[in-house]
């Protein structure tokens, strides 16, 4: 595996469960590996928990799985020679190789040194020190990271502004009316928001914007999305800026696979490739490829799930929600603590994404549905 | 087999849920619900796909 994410760890995991044997290395270039991401916005970042809370496997389960790690950037592959080769001048021979060395933060022109992104451990650590009650924090972009990092800076006393280029964020990745209630919720809480803004320099304690004006900046977190970790395949074929592309079973090549955020499979639900940096993906991906690995594989047709944690509120999505469609409620009131929109496909009216507010027990349903009506 | 859950770390995906009901439940608010600590070995392969699944890596078990 090159790769010590999760989806990594759990393809490892995954071939040990089946009764794998042979040797298994897991190539990773980070210190801190096998950690776990969904935290670092949240409880690792307001310090609620330590770093070692957010663990992928507790340790014994880890030392367990006989792998033996090395720690190392992947630099090339040679696909011929069935070989790795890292940074460090190593080449790793293998028979299967696993790609899953997920994404990393998108950084723009003006950036400068100072400027914060997150994604690995270091990165929450960093920011997580420069986040003191009264500090003035940027983020620029409207996902759903920048939001979960607003609320935490929020809660730890920071006056927060988040700077973004569309009008209408997360309406394609949530629905427009619970986009729209997720800023409004961040309003309440004192987020300041500049929509349809397009930030040109970091200049000292602020950053200026196209339209000349000025957004009060101590501290920068540049939140705009991130990229696969595809350079170090340059010359194989293997990936485009959209990752690695692979068929229904996570195939990228005969003995080659992809999992995790990295990867781009064909699915056979949608009918279509599509690449999602999605925890719960991982691990499922993982498990898929490490049964196909084995001969043991099947379609990998996962109904898509992720979460974000706002404050109070959890916000759950199933299913892929199809362009321009509008939600309709399906229970709740979209003004009220809870309630659940879901979406329709346009040609037949089949179930095929639900958005939870603060509805974690009722998605079951829903998850339900979607899956029982798909092709 | 004895269960353990982090009750602190579970997000309410429901997925152990779906995955091995015999042991897992969800609470009002989504979280999980301990229903057998000490489920039988025929159960062995559910739960060890609900360990696998949990996004949050919130589950584990001995023997």
């Amino acid at each position: 595996m090159v790769g010590s994410g999760a989806a990594g760890v759990m393809t490892a995991h995954g071939l040990r469960r089946r009764g794998f044997t042979g040797r298994i290395a897991l190539i990773g270039d980070e210190p801190a590996h096998t950690y776990d991401r969904p935290p670092l916005s949240k409880q690792v970042l307001t310090g609620e928990w330590p770093a070692s809370k957010a663990r992928l496997l507790p340790a014994e389960r880890l030392d367990g799985l006989e792998v033996e790690f090395a720690a190392a950037r992947a630099e090339a592959l040679e696909p011929a020679a069935r070989s790795v080769i890292t940074a460090d001048g190593g080449r790793h021979a293998y028979d299967a190789l696993v790609i899953a060395t997920g994404v990393r933060p998108r950084r723009l022109s003006w950036s400068t040194q100072d400027c914060h992104v997150l994604r690995t451990l270091a990165d929450a650590e960093g920011l997580r020190a420069a986040m003191r009650p009264g500090t003035r924090l940027a983020i620029v972009g409207c996902g759903l990271l920048g939001l979960e990092v607003a609320a935490s800076a929020r809660r730890l006393g920071l006056a927060v502004t988040v700077i973004e280029t569309l009008e209408t964020p997360l309406a394609d990745r949530l629905g427009a009316p619970v986009a729209k209630r997720l800023l409004g919720l961040h309003r309440d809480r004192g987020v300041e928001f500049r929509l349809g803004a397009t930030v040109e320099a970091r200049e000292p304690g602020l950053l200026r914007l196209a339209d000349r004006s000025e957004v009060a900046a101590d501290e920068v977190l540049i939140a705009i999305g991130c990229e696969p970790n595809v350079d170090w395949l340059d010359g194989t074929g293997l990936a485009d800026a959209d990752g690695v592309a692979c068929d229904e079973f996570c195939r990228a090549a005969p003995g080659i696979w992809a999992a995790g955020d990295v990867a781009r499979w064909h699915h056979p639900s949608l009918g279509r490739g599509i690449r999602v940096e999605h925890r719960m993906n991982a691990a499922e991906q993982a498990a898929g490829v490490a049964a196909d690995i084995l001969g043991e594989g099947e379609p990998y047709a996962p109904i898509l799930f992720f979460w974000t944690d706002h404050h109070e509120v959890k916000i759950q999505a199933w299913g892929v929600i199809p362009p321009q469609v509008e939600p309709e409620l399906a229970e709740g009131d979209l003004d009220g603590e809870s309630f659940v929109v879901t979406f329709a496909e346009p040609t037949d009216r089949r179930l095929v994404a639900a958005v939870g507010w603060n509805s974690a027990r009722a998605m079951s349903a829903y998850r339900a549905e979607i899956a029982a009506t798909r092709r | 087999m004895k269960i353990a859950i982090d009750q602190e770390s579970c997000i309410a995906s429901g997925t152990c849920t779906a995955l091995c009901p015999e042991v897992f439940g969800q609470d009002d608010e989504g979280y999980v619900l301990l229903l057998d600590d000490e489920p039988g070995p025929e159960l062995r392969e559910k739960i060890e796909d609900a360990i696998d699944s949990c996004p949050a890596a919130c589950i584990s078990a001995d023997g």
